[in-house]
Protein backbone atom coordinates (compact mmCIF):
# COMPACT_ATOMS: atom_id res chain seq x y z
CA UNK A 1 0.00 0.00 0.00
CA UNK A 2 1.44 3.56 -0.88
CA UNK A 3 1.16 5.61 1.55
CA UNK A 4 0.00 9.42 0.58
CA UNK A 5 2.36 12.16 1.90
CA UNK A 6 0.44 15.13 3.29
CA UNK A 7 1.92 18.70 2.53
CA UNK A 8 4.13 19.20 5.54
CA UNK A 9 4.00 15.90 6.42
CA UNK A 10 8.08 15.37 5.84
CA UNK A 11 11.04 18.32 6.98
CA UNK A 12 11.19 19.95 10.50
CA UNK A 13 8.09 18.97 12.26
CA UNK A 14 9.53 15.39 13.10
CA UNK A 15 9.97 16.40 16.54
CA UNK A 16 7.33 17.33 19.04
CA UNK A 17 9.57 20.67 20.30
CA UNK A 18 9.81 21.90 16.95
CA UNK A 19 6.07 21.27 15.90
CA UNK A 20 4.84 22.80 19.05
CA UNK A 21 6.85 25.85 18.30
CA UNK A 22 5.25 25.92 13.95
CA UNK A 23 1.74 25.70 15.71
CA UNK A 24 2.59 28.77 18.40
CA UNK A 25 4.04 30.44 15.35
CA UNK A 26 1.23 29.68 13.18
CA UNK A 27 2.71 28.05 10.42
CA UNK A 28 0.65 26.20 7.62
CA UNK A 29 2.93 23.38 7.49
CA UNK A 30 2.83 22.71 11.42
CA UNK A 31 -0.75 22.61 11.60
CA UNK A 32 -0.78 20.33 8.26
CA UNK A 33 1.39 17.94 10.12
CA UNK A 34 -0.20 18.07 13.11
CA UNK A 35 -3.67 18.00 11.47
CA UNK A 36 -2.38 14.53 9.61
CA UNK A 37 -0.19 13.02 12.38
CA UNK A 38 -4.10 12.99 14.50
CA UNK A 39 -6.68 13.16 12.48
CA UNK A 40 -7.38 9.60 12.27
CA UNK A 41 -6.87 8.61 15.90
CA UNK A 42 -9.74 11.37 16.59
CA UNK A 43 -11.88 10.47 13.91
CA UNK A 44 -11.95 7.11 15.80
CA UNK A 45 -12.50 8.65 19.44
CA UNK A 46 -15.41 10.45 18.52
CA UNK A 47 -16.62 8.16 15.95
CA UNK A 48 -17.28 5.51 19.06
CA UNK A 49 -18.48 8.40 21.08
CA UNK A 50 -20.96 9.70 19.16
CA UNK A 51 -21.66 7.07 16.55
CA UNK A 52 -22.45 8.94 13.69
CA UNK A 53 -19.85 9.96 10.99
CA UNK A 54 -20.61 13.68 10.38
CA UNK A 55 -21.00 14.04 13.97
CA UNK A 56 -17.57 12.71 14.34
CA UNK A 57 -16.18 14.68 11.85
CA UNK A 58 -17.45 17.79 13.30
CA UNK A 59 -16.22 17.16 16.97
CA UNK A 60 -12.51 16.54 15.17
CA UNK A 61 -12.65 19.99 13.59
CA UNK A 62 -13.98 21.97 16.60
CA UNK A 63 -11.42 19.59 18.49
CA UNK A 64 -8.57 20.94 16.37
CA UNK A 65 -9.82 24.77 16.68
CA UNK A 66 -10.19 24.62 19.67
CA UNK A 67 -5.95 22.89 20.61
CA UNK A 68 -4.94 25.81 18.07
CA UNK A 69 -6.78 28.98 20.07
CA UNK A 70 -4.83 26.79 23.37
CA UNK A 71 -2.20 25.69 22.03
CA UNK A 72 -0.42 29.08 24.03
CA UNK A 73 -1.42 27.28 26.77
CA UNK A 74 -0.37 24.25 26.18
CA UNK A 75 2.93 23.45 28.81
CA UNK A 76 4.16 20.16 27.41
CA UNK A 77 4.00 18.42 30.51
CA UNK A 78 1.78 15.81 28.74
CA UNK A 79 2.32 14.87 25.14
CA UNK A 80 0.64 17.05 22.49
CA UNK A 81 -1.43 13.72 21.45
CA UNK A 82 -2.96 13.14 24.72
CA UNK A 83 -3.98 16.52 25.40
CA UNK A 84 -5.42 16.30 21.95
CA UNK A 85 -7.59 13.01 22.63
CA UNK A 86 -8.98 14.52 25.90
CA UNK A 87 -10.11 17.29 23.88
CA UNK A 88 -11.62 14.84 21.52
CA UNK A 89 -13.55 13.06 24.43
CA UNK A 90 -14.47 16.43 25.35
CA UNK A 91 -16.40 17.44 22.44
CA UNK A 92 -17.58 14.13 21.49
CA UNK A 93 -19.30 14.46 24.94
CA UNK A 94 -20.37 17.97 24.01
CA UNK A 95 -22.82 16.31 21.41
CA UNK A 96 -23.83 13.57 23.24
CA UNK A 97 -25.64 15.84 26.54
CA UNK A 98 -27.40 17.53 23.83
CA UNK A 99 -29.25 14.48 22.39
CA UNK A 100 -31.96 13.27 24.54
CA UNK A 101 -31.70 11.16 27.48
CA UNK A 102 -32.17 7.16 26.23
CA UNK A 103 -34.44 4.91 29.38
CA UNK A 104 -31.55 3.62 31.35
CA UNK A 105 -33.71 0.43 32.30
CA UNK A 106 -33.32 -1.73 29.11
CA UNK A 107 -29.73 -2.62 31.04
CA UNK A 108 -32.00 -5.03 33.98
CA UNK A 109 -32.16 -8.14 31.49
CA UNK A 110 -28.76 -8.10 30.56
CA UNK A 111 -27.68 -7.98 33.89
CA UNK A 112 -26.05 -11.67 35.59
CA UNK A 113 -28.67 -13.70 36.97
CA UNK A 114 -29.04 -15.28 40.82
CA UNK A 115 -31.46 -17.72 42.27
CA UNK A 116 -33.23 -17.28 45.84
CA UNK A 117 -29.76 -18.16 47.45
CA UNK A 118 -28.10 -15.45 46.51
CA UNK A 119 -26.06 -18.13 44.33
CA UNK A 120 -25.07 -16.93 40.99
CA UNK A 121 -27.16 -19.00 38.10
CA UNK A 122 -24.28 -19.44 35.09
CA UNK A 123 -24.56 -22.36 32.89
CA UNK A 124 -20.94 -24.29 32.52
CA UNK A 125 -18.15 -23.63 30.34
CA UNK A 126 -17.36 -26.51 28.43
CA UNK A 127 -14.88 -24.02 26.15
CA UNK A 128 -14.16 -20.55 26.37
CA UNK A 129 -12.74 -18.83 23.37
CA UNK A 130 -10.03 -15.89 23.88
CA UNK A 131 -10.43 -12.70 22.44
CA UNK A 132 -7.57 -13.47 19.97
CA UNK A 133 -9.38 -16.35 18.80
CA UNK A 134 -12.87 -14.39 18.36
CA UNK A 135 -10.93 -11.30 16.40
CA UNK A 136 -8.81 -13.54 14.25
CA UNK A 137 -11.95 -14.18 12.01
CA UNK A 138 -12.37 -10.73 10.27
CA UNK A 139 -15.66 -10.71 10.31
CA UNK A 140 -16.36 -10.72 13.88
CA UNK A 141 -14.98 -7.68 14.86
CA UNK A 142 -18.07 -5.91 13.73
CA UNK A 143 -20.19 -8.15 15.64
CA UNK A 144 -18.65 -7.12 18.51
CA UNK A 145 -18.92 -3.95 18.26
CA UNK A 146 -22.72 -4.05 17.51
CA UNK A 147 -23.09 -5.81 20.75
CA UNK A 148 -21.16 -2.84 22.23
CA UNK A 149 -23.84 -0.55 20.80
CA UNK A 150 -26.91 -2.24 21.51
CA UNK A 151 -25.47 -1.50 25.58
CA UNK A 152 -28.26 1.25 26.88
CA UNK A 153 -26.42 5.02 26.08
CA UNK A 154 -25.49 6.02 29.59
CA UNK A 155 -23.55 2.53 30.12
CA UNK A 156 -21.94 2.27 27.08
CA UNK A 157 -20.24 5.81 27.11
CA UNK A 158 -18.91 4.88 30.83
CA UNK A 159 -17.80 1.73 29.57
CA UNK A 160 -16.06 3.47 26.36
CA UNK A 161 -14.74 6.22 28.32
CA UNK A 162 -13.39 4.28 30.79
CA UNK A 163 -12.07 0.76 29.03
CA UNK A 164 -11.54 2.33 25.93
CA UNK A 165 -10.49 5.81 25.81
CA UNK A 166 -8.41 4.98 29.42
CA UNK A 167 -9.88 7.84 31.50
CA UNK A 168 -9.75 6.67 35.00
CA UNK A 169 -13.17 7.04 37.51
CA UNK A 170 -12.70 10.41 38.76
CA UNK A 171 -12.03 11.95 34.98
CA UNK A 172 -15.29 9.90 33.56
CA UNK A 173 -17.56 11.06 36.72
CA UNK A 174 -16.04 14.89 36.15
CA UNK A 175 -16.98 14.76 32.31
CA UNK A 176 -20.69 13.00 32.48
CA UNK A 177 -21.11 15.25 35.49
CA UNK A 178 -22.08 12.19 37.69
CA UNK A 179 -20.75 10.67 41.06
CA UNK A 180 -17.52 8.37 41.22
CA UNK A 181 -19.79 5.57 42.59
CA UNK A 182 -22.32 6.03 39.54
CA UNK A 183 -19.55 5.60 37.30
CA UNK A 184 -17.84 2.11 39.13
CA UNK A 185 -21.20 1.10 38.76
CA UNK A 186 -22.41 1.59 35.07
CA UNK A 187 -19.13 0.44 34.61
CA UNK A 188 -19.67 -3.18 36.22
CA UNK A 189 -23.58 -3.42 34.99
CA UNK A 190 -21.82 -2.28 31.23
CA UNK A 191 -19.42 -4.93 31.12
CA UNK A 192 -21.57 -7.58 32.68
CA UNK A 193 -24.28 -6.51 30.20
CA UNK A 194 -22.14 -6.99 27.67
CA UNK A 195 -20.61 -10.40 28.52
CA UNK A 196 -24.07 -11.53 28.13
CA UNK A 197 -24.29 -9.81 24.72
CA UNK A 198 -21.21 -11.77 23.53
CA UNK A 199 -21.58 -14.58 25.50
CA UNK A 200 -22.59 -16.69 22.46
CA UNK A 201 -19.21 -15.80 20.44
CA UNK A 202 -17.26 -15.93 23.64
CA UNK A 203 -18.87 -20.28 24.00
CA UNK A 204 -18.01 -20.55 20.62
CA UNK A 205 -22.15 -21.19 19.39
CA UNK A 206 -22.92 -19.28 16.43
CA UNK A 207 -23.72 -15.33 17.09
CA UNK B 1 -32.33 -23.96 25.13
CA UNK B 2 -32.91 -23.41 28.74
CA UNK B 3 -28.91 -23.20 30.27
CA UNK B 4 -28.71 -25.83 33.24
CA UNK B 5 -27.67 -24.43 36.08
CA UNK B 6 -27.54 -27.83 37.94
CA UNK B 7 -29.44 -28.94 40.87
CA UNK B 8 -31.55 -26.59 43.02
CA UNK B 9 -31.41 -28.74 46.28
CA UNK B 10 -27.05 -28.56 45.88
CA UNK B 11 -27.90 -24.81 45.64
CA UNK B 12 -30.11 -24.33 48.20
CA UNK B 13 -27.11 -26.46 50.00
CA UNK B 14 -24.39 -24.04 49.01
CA UNK B 15 -26.40 -20.85 49.77
CA UNK B 16 -27.05 -21.92 53.26
CA UNK B 17 -22.71 -22.38 53.79
CA UNK B 18 -21.83 -19.32 52.20
CA UNK B 19 -24.46 -17.06 53.95
CA UNK B 20 -23.78 -18.99 57.25
CA UNK B 21 -20.04 -19.91 57.79
CA UNK B 22 -17.14 -17.37 58.61
CA UNK B 23 -15.24 -16.24 56.38
CA UNK B 24 -17.94 -16.59 53.73
CA UNK B 25 -19.76 -14.50 51.17
CA UNK B 26 -22.47 -15.08 48.93
CA UNK B 27 -22.25 -14.74 45.27
CA UNK B 28 -24.88 -11.54 45.23
CA UNK B 29 -22.33 -10.30 47.49
CA UNK B 30 -19.33 -10.99 45.09
CA UNK B 31 -20.93 -9.19 42.31
CA UNK B 32 -21.08 -5.73 44.42
CA UNK B 33 -17.87 -5.60 45.45
CA UNK B 34 -16.92 -7.26 42.23
CA UNK B 35 -14.93 -4.06 40.45
CA UNK B 36 -13.45 -2.89 43.59
CA UNK B 37 -11.74 -6.54 43.52
CA UNK B 38 -10.48 -6.16 40.15
CA UNK B 39 -9.16 -3.10 40.79
CA UNK B 40 -7.69 -3.74 43.74
CA UNK B 41 -9.41 -1.26 45.76
CA UNK B 42 -10.29 -4.03 48.78
CA UNK B 43 -8.83 -4.50 52.18
CA UNK B 44 -6.29 -7.84 52.06
CA UNK B 45 -9.17 -9.32 54.81
CA UNK B 46 -11.53 -8.97 52.08
CA UNK B 47 -9.54 -9.78 49.27
CA UNK B 48 -9.18 -13.42 51.16
CA UNK B 49 -12.49 -13.71 51.47
CA UNK B 50 -12.93 -13.20 48.21
CA UNK B 51 -10.13 -15.36 47.24
CA UNK B 52 -11.47 -17.83 49.03
CA UNK B 53 -15.45 -17.28 47.25
CA UNK B 54 -13.52 -18.12 44.07
CA UNK B 55 -11.78 -21.08 45.09
CA UNK B 56 -15.06 -22.78 46.06
CA UNK B 57 -17.59 -21.40 43.77
CA UNK B 58 -17.27 -22.82 40.15
CA UNK B 59 -20.38 -20.33 39.38
CA UNK B 60 -18.27 -17.26 40.25
CA UNK B 61 -14.93 -18.21 38.50
CA UNK B 62 -16.52 -18.88 35.35
CA UNK B 63 -18.25 -15.49 35.11
CA UNK B 64 -15.70 -13.55 36.20
CA UNK B 65 -13.49 -15.39 33.76
CA UNK B 66 -15.34 -14.69 30.94
CA UNK B 67 -15.90 -10.78 32.48
CA UNK B 68 -12.55 -10.62 31.89
CA UNK B 69 -12.81 -11.78 28.64
CA UNK B 70 -15.31 -9.19 27.47
CA UNK B 71 -13.10 -6.69 28.37
CA UNK B 72 -10.31 -7.52 26.46
CA UNK B 73 -13.00 -8.47 23.73
CA UNK B 74 -14.16 -5.21 23.65
CA UNK B 75 -10.66 -3.20 23.99
CA UNK B 76 -9.23 -5.42 21.12
CA UNK B 77 -12.43 -4.97 19.17
CA UNK B 78 -11.66 -0.87 19.09
CA UNK B 79 -7.95 -1.22 18.40
CA UNK B 80 -8.28 -0.25 14.61
CA UNK B 81 -4.98 -0.25 12.47
CA UNK B 82 -6.34 1.76 9.97
CA UNK B 83 -6.78 4.42 12.34
CA UNK B 84 -2.74 5.42 12.84
CA UNK B 85 -1.99 5.20 9.33
CA UNK B 86 -2.03 8.98 7.40
CA UNK B 87 -4.87 10.28 6.68
CA UNK B 88 -5.99 12.44 3.91
CA UNK B 89 -6.61 15.59 5.43
CA UNK B 90 -9.25 18.44 3.73
CA UNK B 91 -7.51 21.55 3.32
CA UNK B 92 -10.75 23.08 4.50
CA UNK B 93 -10.10 21.76 7.79
CA UNK B 94 -6.51 23.61 7.98
CA UNK B 95 -7.59 26.56 6.81
CA UNK B 96 -10.55 26.29 9.71
CA UNK B 97 -8.14 25.52 12.02
CA UNK B 98 -5.64 28.30 10.76
CA UNK B 99 -8.31 30.80 10.77
CA UNK B 100 -8.88 29.73 14.48
CA UNK B 101 -5.45 30.14 15.05
CA UNK B 102 -4.98 33.87 13.30
CA UNK B 103 -8.76 35.06 12.98
CA UNK B 104 -7.62 38.39 11.58
CA UNK B 105 -5.07 37.03 9.49
CA UNK B 106 -7.10 34.83 6.93
CA UNK B 107 -10.22 37.08 6.80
Amino acid sequence: MVLQKEPGGDGPFNDEEDLLAGLKRGERGAVSRFVADNIGRMRAVAARLVKDEDLAEDCVQEAFIKALKNIDRFEGRAKLRTWLHRITVNEALMVLRSRKRLAEDLIDPLLPDFDENACRLEAPWPKRLSAEDILSQAEQRALVLSKIDELPESYRIVLVLRDIEELDTAEVAEALGITEGNVKVRLHRARSALKKLLEPLLRGEAP
Amino acid sequence: MTPSYGSRALRFMKGLMLRNLPLMITCREFEDFLLDYLEGNLPRGQRRIFDLHLAICRECRDYLAAYKETMALGKRAFDDPAAVLPQTVPEDLITAVMEARHPDSEK
